[in-house]
């Protein structure tokens, strides 16, 4: 009984989550790469490594 | 503990001006937030993943370009759109219902390609000859009949009217150019089949 309620409920599991490190870490090293370059009021897009 | 206070719309600036650990801080201040929302919607933790993804390269590319004004708040814009791309994912789902194989069902077993390959394509159009070399060899009045009713799709009462003799004339002749046509094939073992 005690495990019963003392279980968190999925609402609360679902509002604790966080996405991989691994994921913020392809976005830190997407947005150091990417490069938006201003060409005769065109942007252009690129990625350097 | 200065950045904590920092607020998104300083750190939003910040970052358009390059300063590259401000983007850090946003994701790190918003991440459980974003993530659990779009869990919650698709509830797989690698779609979730993905998505995530999808939503912050947005971001990123939007700030980059500087196509990014702070009207609104920065939370509920990037909420925006991943909401959106939750729904880009189920609208894409539904266009293209993904089937997983399993042990006890495999998609292939009830889904075929039904069109010939090359192979049967040429044992098709080697069956298709042989008939006509075996119909060929038919009496000439039987071998009208056939060619009329199988080939030009002709009613018994057109050809009846066409060759001059009666409906149950034509018939019989349908009918003895079949039962010679079987006897042919029985005699010389012929395989028609693809």
């Amino acid at each position: 009984m005690q495990k019963m309620y003392s279980e968190t409920s999925r609402a609360e599991r679902v509002n604790n989550m966080v996405p991989k490190e691994e994921t913020i870490r392809f976005l830190l090293d997407y947005s150091k790469a990417l490069s938006v370059i201003d060409y005769h009021k065109l942007k252009f897009e690129a990625l350097l490594n | 503990m200065k950045q904590s206070t920092t607020t998104d719309a300083f750190l939003v600036s910040a970052y358009m001006n390059g300063n590259e650990s401000a983007l850090s801080e946003l994701i790190t201040r918003h991440k459980q937030r974003i993530y659990s929302f779009i869990y919650s919607k698709v509830f797989n933790r690698d779609i979730a993943e993905d998505i995530f993804q999808d939503t912050f390269i947005k971001v990123i590319k939007t700030l980059k370009k500087g196509a990014y004004n702070e009207e609104g708040k920065f939370l509920p814009w990037v909420m925006r759109i991943a909401h959106n791309l939750v729904i880009d994912h189920f609208r894409k789902n539904n266009r293209m219902p993904k089937f997983e194989n399993k042990d006890d069902f495999n998609i292939f077993s009830v889904l075929s390609d039904n069109s010939l390959n090359i192979e049967k394509r040429m044992i098709k159009g080697q069956v298709e000859n042989d008939v006509k070399r075996l119909i060929e060899e038919l009496p000439e009045d039987q071998k009208q009949v056939l060619i009329m009713r199988m080939y030009k799709d002709m009613s018994f009462k057109e050809i009846s009217e066409q060759t001059g003799v009666s409906i149950n004339t034509a018939l019989g002749r349908m009918r003895y150019a079949l039962i010679n046509l079987r006897k042919v094939i029985e005699k010389h073992n012929i395989v028609l089949t693809n």
